[in-house]
Formats: structure tokens, sequence, C-alpha cells
């Protein structure tokens, strides 16, 4: 990764080429069909999950198998926030009380992945991968059970307030705050803690506060992934937000190159396309999914679109 | 009895054996000296498969075994005494002892040269049943030293025996070193940081510097050499 | 006092099929430190053999009964460590210098291969299918107690294959060299052991036991289906994190801990739909605050 002051503007050039072309592509929102537009829609939420999980994964070098949970906190707090507040304000506010339920769903997120944030200071590797896992389950059993979030029968009628505009532009924002957030001197230290945990304390740099602000910031884009994700679906579940859509985020991640928010992106949408493709073999979609998972451990584990990393960088 | 030819071995991009080549005649022992990082260690272990070599060749009793799996070397009867010992501090002494039989089927020989072990070493016989892993570094070491004699090695490498354990233990495991090479003729390729202690009992020795072999002679004629005894003896 | 008798019995079975699942992953971890997901799944495919096994062995042996129950069992206990085997060697092996966390999701990845693909129609498909009765079955009532023969065979079958699995470890050369080899693979190799032949033992244990789990929970369950695996596959592996990663009996004490737990809370209205959840707060707080577990050794992390 360039340390160049010049990747700061690169960051800048992100945001502004994104909220332009989600305003732009918003415009012609119309001539698209419903499908296409529900895939497009897909693609700029799994981006926002996939980069704010690379923060985690990538930059900081823990790993996180658990980001479904946080997808799933953020989506029933906006949703829930929309569906109590939205019929008693007039229409003009209705995109304000979406910004703030998306924000609120953010925030609560944030707050979970601070309470995963914490055991992950004592943790690695494998054994945060199930913590994270556990944390992930433990969310959908919650759900599951809550009467006030419809427990397993799922949350209706959410009122469809995602649009492309929103969706393309949260993610230029997010890629924007995780790319500059990296790239500052203060994250300089994301990478120094995911490199050589030891010598980064060595050198002042508190190892404690990098894992937790990745845990917190990673945590509260999934939750405004997640809060998109319910506005644009108009119905949750807890089964959307389990095991398998946490997986799916982490092999976005692998498939970009840990660390590689460009190829990050690339892996979201690719992985997004996939199954889209692969509808009319439906019955051997998750089959071929699951190979490629192997496959693309056994051959190419620091990612498709990495080439000067030393091999298995993980 | 082991040839070593012009044998290379890289960690990655970084070199750390450029071409050495060594001879250990049978019935001999044999020592290699040399600083910290010069690639003792690393020689003993590609010679008995633990990390494959680039190129050169190792010849043991005139076959080549270079880039062996290590399993299929000491069943030719060449065993490696690793540095730092690597006892199963999991498992008993009689269950080290034990491994060390692995590839043997004959209960009868396998008494018999455990019976050899707790007389060459009496201390391992008092603390048969307990872990090894809660024993003194001594006694570690000559639990080590029993265990690769079980295999019936016919070539004995040993890597660093001195290293962290009490002077008087020292004494006691080169002594019985010696002693297995001249009761049961045993050859011994020896590595050590203690150049006067090995080249004491050996009969010929090599000098590693940074991965080339920089002086060979007898290890009597090497005890006198100035440069040896400046760079290796404190003088 | 029933109550609470009652509970105990089930869940000392529930735990007994828990522990022999929970030693797999266990066994595993201690020669490979990584944790194989896959496990789950051979305890399924272990319950499907005998499923399309025990049809042809009832043309020799009749079915319900003792020894036509043990000759189905052996003959899935063969396939499935056979599985197990080629498992290992085709996915795991490749990968063993690579970083453990490629490892975890190349296992993840397995894990999910074997599930959609015997969820496919051409294969097992996704329904749920009943499990063939394979022994006579009797429900003994002490008072107000009711304890079922299916209970009785999981306690006992658990028992003696915890001894066997004892004798092995503790007593045979083969059981000798497994633990030498989680201890240090070098040292081992340097013994003459062949660590690959020890990893495929290992593996073939380990899927060996969840085979047989995989048969006592189908005689337990209403029926089986490819995603049986699933639930049982995590409630042992976290007895195994609870029982000390590693350790076998650690991971049968797990077992035995977590399956009364859970029956206790099942029993208890309120905490009955908690069930999953208690299970991975468990093994939350078992990390956070003994991270090594309940009779596993602290370990330093290497670096």
């Amino acid at each position: 990764m360039s340390s160049s002051p010049a990747f700061l503007n690169g960051a800048k050039r992100w945001l502004l080429v994104g909220i332009v072309l989600a305003a732009v592509v918003s415009m012609f929102s119309g001539q698209f069909n419903r499908y296409h537009l529900g895939v497009i829609v897909d693609i700029g939420i799994n981006i926002i999950l996939a980069v704010s999980l690379n923060l985690i994964n990538g930059h900081t070098g823990q790993f996180s198998l658990g980001h479904a949970g946080f997808m799933a906190v953020g989506g029933y707090t906006a949703a829930k926030i929309s569906l109590v507040v939205s019929p008693m304000l007039p229409p003009a506010l209705q995109p304000l009380l979406f910004l703030g339920a998306l924000i609120a769903g953010g925030l609560l997120a944030a707050l979970a992945g601070f309470g995963v944030g914490v055991p992950s200071l004592r943790l690695k590797g494998d054994y945060l991968a199930i913590v994270t896992l556990g944390f992930g389950e433990i969310i959908r059993v919650i759900v599951q059970n809550m009467e006030a979030v419809g427990a397993a029968s799922g949350l209706k009628g959410i009122p469809k307030y995602t649009t492309l505009g929103w969706t393309f532009g949260l993610a230029a924002v997010t890629i924007y705050f995780v790319t500059s957030l990296v790239n500052s001197t203060y994250g300089r230290g994301f990478i120094a803690v995911s490199d050589d945990e030891v010598a980064a304390s060595s050198m002042g740099i508190n190892p404690v506060r990098y894992k937790v602000t990745a845990f917190v910031t990673g945590a509260f884009f999934a939750g405004i992934a997640g809060g998109l994700y319910a506005h644009h679906k108009q119905f949750l579940s807890p089964t959307g937000f389990d095991f398998l859509k946490s997986i799916d985020i982490v092999v976005m991640v692998i498939l970009g190159g840990m660390g590689r928010t460009a190829g990050v992106v690339v892996a979201a949408i690719l992985l997004t396309l996939l199954p889209e493709v692969l509808r009319q073999f439906s019955e051997y979609r998750m089959i071929i999914y699951s190979l490629l998972i192997i496959i693309l451990m056994m051959a190419r584990p620091q990612g498709l679109f990495t080439w000067n990393r030393k091999k298995g960088a993980a | 009895m082991l040839e070593v030819k012009d044998l290379e071995v890289s960690y990655g991009s970084i070199k750390a054996l450029h071409g050495v080549s060594l001879n250990v005649p049978q019935g001999s022992i044999v020592t290699l000296i040399g600083a910290n990082g010069a690639g003792k260690s690393t020689t003993l272990r590609a010679i008995s498969g633990l990390i494959k070599t680039r190129s050169g060749s190792v010849t043991y009793s005139g076959e080549d075994i270079t880039n062996q799996p290590a399993h299929k070397i000491v069943a030719k009867h060449l065993c490696h005494v690793p540095e730092g010992r690597m006892v199963f501090a999991n498992l008993t002494v009689a269950e080290n002892l034990r491994m060390g039989a692995y590839l043997r089927n004959d209960k009868a020989g396998i008494a018999a040269d455990m019976d050899y072990a707790f007389t060459i070493f009496p201390r391992l016989k008092e603390r048969i049943n307990q872990a090894a892993g809660t024993m003194s570094g001594g006694e570690q070491q000559m639990l080590a030293i029993a265990r690769a004699l079980m295999s019936q090695p016919k070539c004995l490498m040993l890597d660093e025996p001195s290293l962290g354990i009490a002077p008087i233990l020292v004494r006691a495991i080169f002594d019985q070193i010696v002693a297995i090479n001249k009761e049961r003729g045993l050859t011994i390729l020896l590595v050590e940081q203690n150049a006067n202690l090995a080249l004491g009992i050996s009969h010929h020795g090599y000098v590693l510097e940074t991965g080339r072999v920089i002086l060979e002679d007898s290890a009597a004629a090497l005890l006198k050499n100035p440069q040896v005894r400046a760079a290796y003896l404190g003088d | 006092m029933d109550w609470l008798l009652q509970q105990l019995i089930n869940g000392l079975a529930l735990g007994s099929i828990y522990a022999l699942i929970a030693l797999g992953y266990t066994m595993v971890y201690g020669v490979l430190r990584f944790i194989n997901f896959a496990h789950a799944d051979v305890l399924m495919l272990g319950a499907y053999a005998a499923y399309f096994v025990a049809p042809a062995v009832s043309s020799v042996v009749p079915l319900p009964s003792l020894t036509g129950a043990i000759l189905v069992s052996l003959i899935s206990v063969i396939i499935c460590a056979g599985i197990g085997i080629l498992i290992e060697f085709l996915a795991y092996r490749p990968l063993r210098k690579r970083p453990r966390l490629t490892v975890l999701i190349t296992a993840i990845g397995v894990s999910l291969f074997i599930e959609f693909t015997c969820q496919h129609s051409a294969v097992f498909g996704a329904d749920t299918k009943p499990f063939p009765k394979l022994l006579p079955e009797h429900d003994f009532h002490l008072g107000k107690l009711v304890v079922s023969s299916n209970d009785l065979v999981v306690v006992v079958t658990t028992l003696l294959l915890l001894a066997g699995l004892w004798f092995i470890v503790q007593r045979t050369k083969m059981g000798t060299a497994m633990r030498a080899v989680s201890h240090n693979q070098q040292a081992a190799a340097l013994m003459g052991i062949n660590i690959n032949r020890i990893i495929s033992f290992t593996f073939g244990l380990g899927s060996a036991l969840a085979a047989i789990a995989g048969i006592l929970y189908a005689m337990k369950a209403p029926g089986i289906d490819p995603l049986m695996g699933v639930q049982p596959g995590l409630r042992a592996f976290i007895a195994a994190v609870l029982g000390g990663i590693g350790n076998l009996p650690g991971a049968a004490l797990g077992g035995l801990i977590l399956g009364l737990l859970e029956t206790f809370a099942g029993g208890i209205s309120g905490l009955s739909n908690y069930r999953d959840g208690i299970a991975f707060g468990i093994l939350i707080l078992i990390l956070l605050f003994k991270p090594a577990g309940l009779l596993g050794k602290a370990t330093v992390e290497k670096v």
C-alpha cells in the first residue's frame, strides 16, 4: 500500500467520484428494470460490508467471522425506528428519518463492535474467529426471540427508502473513511499492529486502541449496510444474517486481497454478480461457491488481485 | 561413512549454507565449530531431512540420501539429536525412549537397549515414569541422547549437547559420548559452541563461518591453531 | 427431585454424544492446530451411511437386533474413517505449511461443500429421512422416571468408546506417537515417525467416533437430513474448547457439562429458546476468562 500523501488525495478522489457517480446513476434509476436495480443496490451494500470488514480483517490483521451480526444489529435497529416513526412524519421529512435511522443503527452496531473488540485484545487467530462467530450467532438467537422485531417470522413492511443514490453515496463515504483512516498518521498504527503487535507496542503504538477502533468502525459501517439492506428488501429475517452471510463477506475480503481496498471492492462486485450469473444452475450454485472457497484458499490465499505481497499473508 | 558435498540451503531468500562439504569417517568423532548463525545446526538439519537443500548431496554408507524425508533417514540408522533437545515433554521418560525405538519391533532388543541407556545415564532410571518436561535441562539432554540410541544408530549427530546445562552434567554427558563412540563403535558428528570441550574429544574438526567451511584439520591441530584459538577458544 | 433426575439422565445421554464428537475436534486440533469444521459433516455422513447400509444388512442379519446394529455401525465407521482420511489428504495436506486462518477457511469451505453437495437432489436431497430402527426400543419406568433404552445405549457405548480411546492413546505405540506428534512434529520425524501417517490415523480415528456419534444422534432424533451435523457439531466444538482444546479427557468432560447445561436450560421455560445462545455464551466466557479451557494447560502463543 502506498504511503505517499498522494494516496490520501486518491481517497478523496474516490469519495468525489463515488458521490458524483451515485448522483448521476440515481437520476437514471428509473431506466433500470427492478431486477437490475436490485442487484446494483446489493452490490453497493456488499461493498460497504466488505470494505468495513477489510478494516478489521485486512488492515488490522484481526479475524472476524461475525460481520453479519453487526449488520443485523444495524438493520433491525434502523428498520424498527423507521417503522415506528415514519407514520408520524410528513413525506418531506422521510429522508431525514432514513438518515437518522441508519446512523442510529450504525451506532448500535458500533457499540456491539466495541463489545467484540474487547475480547479481541486477549485472543488471536482462530480463537478470535470463533468468538466472533459465536457473537454473530448470539445476536441471531436474540433477534429470533425478540417479539418486538418479529422474532423468527421476521420484520415486515419496512419502508422502501434505499435508493441507488443513498447506497453508493454511503459506499463512497465508507471507502473514503476507511482509506483515509488507514493512511493517516494515526492509521499507520493499524498496519503496524497487523504486521507485528509486539514491535508496534514497543514503538509506543497502543495495539488495544487500534484493535478496538477497527472493530468499532468496521461494525458501524456494517450497521449502516444493514440499515440499507433493511430498507431495500423491506423485510428482515434472522436467517438472513446467519453464519453463511458472514462467510460471504470474509470471502470477498480474501478474494480482493486482505488490506487492499480496490481489490476488495472489485471482489464485492464479482461475488454479488456470481450467484446471479449462476441463477440458471441454482441447484449447483452453492456447491460451486463452496468449491470456489477451497480452490481460492489453495491457489491464491493472497487474493486474486495481489501479486507483490508475500504468499499466504493472511 | 557420511559425506556432505557442496551443500546449499536457503531460508526464503536468505542463503544459510553456501556449499558446505564434510567427511565423517566411520568410527570417528567429528566436530563442527563456529559462531552463532554460522550454519552448524542448518547443516545437521539438512542432513537429517528436517529441511530441504537447494543443491549439493548427502551420501551415507554409500547411498545418496539428499532430501529424503526425515523419518526415512532415521530408518537408515543415521540419527539426529536436535538443538534444544526436543524431548516429548508430555510423555514419560519410558515413553520417550519407546518413541526412540518407534521403528523397531524386537521387544528383547528394545529392553536390552533401554537397560544400556539406564547404565550410561542412571538418572533416567530414577525418573522413568516422570513426564520428560518436568526434568532439568541436563536430564533432558541425557534423555534426548538415550532416545536417539534406542533407534540403533550407526551414526549419531548431536547438536549443542552442552547448551544451557550445568557444567557438572556437561562433563558426564561428554564422557558418555566418548564411551558410546568407543564401546559401541558409533560414528559421531558433533556441533558445539564450546570448541575446547568438543575438540578435546574429537578426531577431526571443521570450522564454519557464515555458511562456509573456512578450515578443517585434525582436532589436535585445530586446538593448536592460533586462528582457532583466537576466535573460538578465548585466547 | 424427579424432574432433576430426569433431566440428569437426558443430559447425560445428550452430553455423551457431544463428548464423542468433541473428541474428534480435539484430536485433530492436537496434531494440526486447527479446527476441522468438516467434522460435523462426517457425523452426518455416518448417519447416512447407516441409513443406506441398514437395508442391505437386514437381508443378512435381522434388524432391529444387537448384532445387526453392530454390523451397520462397523460398516459406517469404516466408510467415515475413509472419508475423514480423504478430506485431510485432499484439502488439508496441501495447506500444511500455510497460515492457520487459511486452513480454517478451507475447512469451512469443505464443510459447506459437503453440506450443499449432500443437499442436492441427486445425492441425499434436502428432505428429512426416517432413520431405520437398529435396536429394539424399550422404556424403563423407575417410579416417575423414564429411561429409554436408547439413552442407555448412548451412555454405555460412549463409556466403552472412551475406554477404548484411552487405551489406544495411552497404551499403544500409535497412540504414543500421536501424542509425540502433537507435542513436536520435527522431533517425532527424527524418531522415524511418519507424520503423515499419524495425521491420517488421527483423522480416521476421530471420524470413526463421529460416525458412531452420528448414528447415536440419529437414533434419538426424528430423522436425518444433510444439515443434521451442524448443531451438534457446534456444541461439540464448544465442548472441546470448554474442556481445553487438544485435551482428550477435557473434551469428554466438556461434552457432558454442555449436554447437562443444555438439557437443564431446555427444561426451564423461558430459557429454552436461548439454548443456542447459552452454548455460545459459555464459549465466549470460557475464552475470555480461561482460554485454555477447564483441563487445558496455559500455553504461550508461539511466534
